[in-house]
């Protein structure tokens, strides 16, 4: 029974970090069809401000995450994707993997692709004891960490202006820009948002890890795609669903597989992915207004 | 689009215009200039020859992305999955029984006693790609372009996992050593005249027509009567056999096989060759090959150094990568249809 209970507390956290960062990414698709490869860097980056103000405060070290990703956010949608806001999604999605690389890459440059260890927000390590089930407070942070968030964007996209202009341009962005929606103001809060989700994602994986290199982003946001996929592409509910649902589904199949079938639980969630995809090609809970009208 | 009207007699006097020597024009053209490549290779001193003939094999590889990224429309990450699993077939079939048995001692009686002609597996690695690829399509090929774009990735990741940890077949992390090295210049230029060749006769079939008419417009193609999934998985399969035979190529130039390899790296390589290039034609596909195997080794040599007035002046290591990164950054934004512009090498004489 405990074990029960610790693994599907284990599940929900996990997946409740995937959903985050399937929001980060699935929120730039809502508004500019761009699936942003360079997502994982805005967690890399978040996580070596960590690294570099460990010790400081813990308010500074997160505002100093909070603020690296936000930066980077702004400074490649202003940069890289901006010029380009009018190409077709497939030009989009590779100008996003080049900045992904390029920002890799530029890191590997200056810091050196070997992984350092960090030990932050080590008082969470604790195990505390909640019906009879030894749990970590990390996990729990985790999970009260994304609910709140969770709500908090539901009740940013449903109640105030921002939020409205962001659903209706994800719906239609030329319609919304014909409405007075302001193209610059939508896509920069869009980025700004994902910033933020990416800087908490980054807090509680290098807590949970206590590793920080170049390339951590990348084994997030390559499950968060799949996860945005299965959801529904340009769904945000889908996303976070879809999110969540791979990121348990990995937990899950970790406990329930045999042991020498573990090593290969990526490959079971991704047949998984696949299955759902040939009922449902247009993900779980599909998207109004993706496909464009004739 | 040209709509020609031929009868079988009008082809004969069609030929003596020139107008087969015209419709083949690009493919002549892409074929002089990989034999040059290659004459070039089989002159050049041996570090240099490695290089083109690495180059010639990566050449094999886009050019087996652009058979389903050009005609498509449809961005991949997962074919340096189908080079993973060409390699290693390849190698499994190939590696002398000494060598299984020090590497890969828990390997299947009859995979352990196989020792193949390098011909025939490597018909057989390109083969076993195109059946993944075919069992693959099927439910990721239905995907709209953008979703089927991502839905790639997860074969390479998948095929990663399982190489990475399938230890008794595939050794796992561990390398597999003592291929049998075929692989020279000739061999690789061989495999891009063929590679080459395939993807023209593909681009100029109906299938492949109808395939960029949905690239086009989806919906108009579907209003037309055009199946578009079936076409998509068919260039699928088909760039998935020749991605499969480069890495066969690239596993008996190397002479060993290691998961790593085909893993981001080299995906990143091959997609940026083929953006660079510009994915919607055949010679973009080589040419953009070419010019950044020719790149690369300047920055290679950049970063190993030149010597200047008795001091060595040298790049950071990575620099590579980073310009790379960067060029096709640049590309994007201010050549989107890459270096070739979307268009085959045209006739070059008045009619």
């Amino acid at each position: 029974m405990d074990r029960i209970i610790q693994t599907l507390v284990d599940a929900i956290s996990v997946g409740g970090l995937y959903a985050l960062t399937a929001l980060g990414i699935g929120l730039i698709f809502g508004v500019m069809r761009l699936i942003n490869f360079a997502h994982g860097e805005l967690i890399m980056i978040a996580g070596y401000a960590i690294l570099l103000m460990f010790g400081l405060p813990l308010w500074l070290v997160v505002a100093g995450a909070l603020a690296a990703a936000l930066v980077l956010a702004l400074a490649i949608e202003r940069a890289a994707f901006r010029p380009i806001r009018e190409a077709d999604p497939p030009t989009l999605l590779i100008s996003s993997f080049a900045v992904s690389f390029f920002l890799q890459k530029t890191m590997i440059l200056f810091v050196g692709s070997r992984p350092k260890g960090v030990d932050f927000l080590a008082v969470l390590a604790r195990q505390v004891e909640i019906a009879g089930a030894r749990l970590q407070l990390l996990q729990i942070v985790t999970i009260v960490v994304s609910a709140v968030l969770l709500v908090g964007l539901t009740w940013f996209l449903k109640a105030t202006r921002l939020g409205l202009e962001m659903r209706a341009a994800a719906e239609n962005f030329s319609m919304a820009q014909v409405l007075g929606v302001r193209a610059n103001r939508v896509i920069a809060t869009a980025f700004a948002i994902s910033a933020v989700l990416a800087a908490v994602v980054a807090c509680l994986f290098v807590a949970q890890t206590g590793l920080v290199q170049p390339r951590m982003g990348l084994q997030l946001v390559v499950i968060a795609f799949v996860g945005t996929v299965i959801g529904g592409l340009g769904s945000l509910p889908g996303a976070a669903l879809g999110g969540f649902l791979v990121g348990a589904a990995t937990i899950l199949l970790q406990a329930l597989l045999p042991p020498d079938l573990r090593v290969f639980r990526e490959a079971f969630v991704f047949v998984a992915v696949a299955l759902v995809l040939l009922f449902r090609p247009q993900g779980i809970i599909p998207a109004h207004g993706l496909k464009e009208r004739i | 689009m040209n709509i020609e009207v031929r009868t079988s007699a009008g082809s004969a006097t069609a030929f003596l215009k020139g107008e087969v020597l015209r419709r083949l024009w690009p493919l002549l053209c892409l074929a002089v200039l990989v034999l040059a490549i290659g004459l070039l290779a089989d002159l050049a001193p041996t570090v240099l020859q490695r290089r083109i003939t690495q180059g010639l094999i990566y050449l094999v590889a886009v050019v087996g992305l652009y058979v389903f990224v050009g005609n498509s429309g449809v961005l991949s990450f997962g074919h340096v999955a189908f080079m993973a699993i060409g390699a290693y077939v390849s190698a499994l079939l190939t590696m002398s029984v000494a060598a299984k048995g020090v590497f890969l001692p828990d390997l299947p009686i009859w995979l352990k006693s196989a020792e193949w002609a390098p011909l025939a597996a490597a018909f057989v690695g390109g083969a076993v790609a195109a059946v993944v690829a075919l069992v693959v399509g099927f439910p990721l090929m239905r995907l709209s372009g953008i979703s089927a774009g991502i839905a790639t990735f997860a074969i390479l990741v998948v095929t990663y996992v399982v190489i990475g940890n399938w230890s008794s077949v595939t050794g796992g992390q561990n390398s597999l050593m003592g291929l049998p090295i075929y692989v020279g210049p000739w061999t690789a230029t061989a495999g891009a005249l063929a590679a080459v060749g395939i993807a023209f006769a593909f681009q100029e079939s109906r299938s492949a027509l109808l395939l960029r008419a949905s690239r086009e417009d989806e919906a108009a193609a579907a209003a037309s009567g055009v199946n578009m999934v079936r076409h998509r998985i068919g260039a699928f399969v088909i760039s998935a056999f020749l991605s499969g035979v480069s890495g066969v190529l690239l596993a008996h130039f190397l002479g060993t096989v290691r998961v790593e390899t085909f893993y981001l790296d080299l995906t990143f390589l091959i997609i940026a060759m083929l953006v660079i290039g510009g994915m919607r034609s055949l010679t973009g596909a080589v040419a953009g090959a070419v010019v950044i195997s020719a790149l690369t080794e300047l920055l290679r040599q950049a970063e190993v150094g030149f010597q200047i007035s008795g001091t060595t002046v040298a790049a950071p290591g990575g620099l590579g990568d980073v310009v790379l990164a960067l060029l096709m950054l640049l590309i994007i934004v201010f050549r989107p249809k890459g270096i070739a512009g979307g268009r085959e090498v045209s006739w070059p004489f008045r009619t």
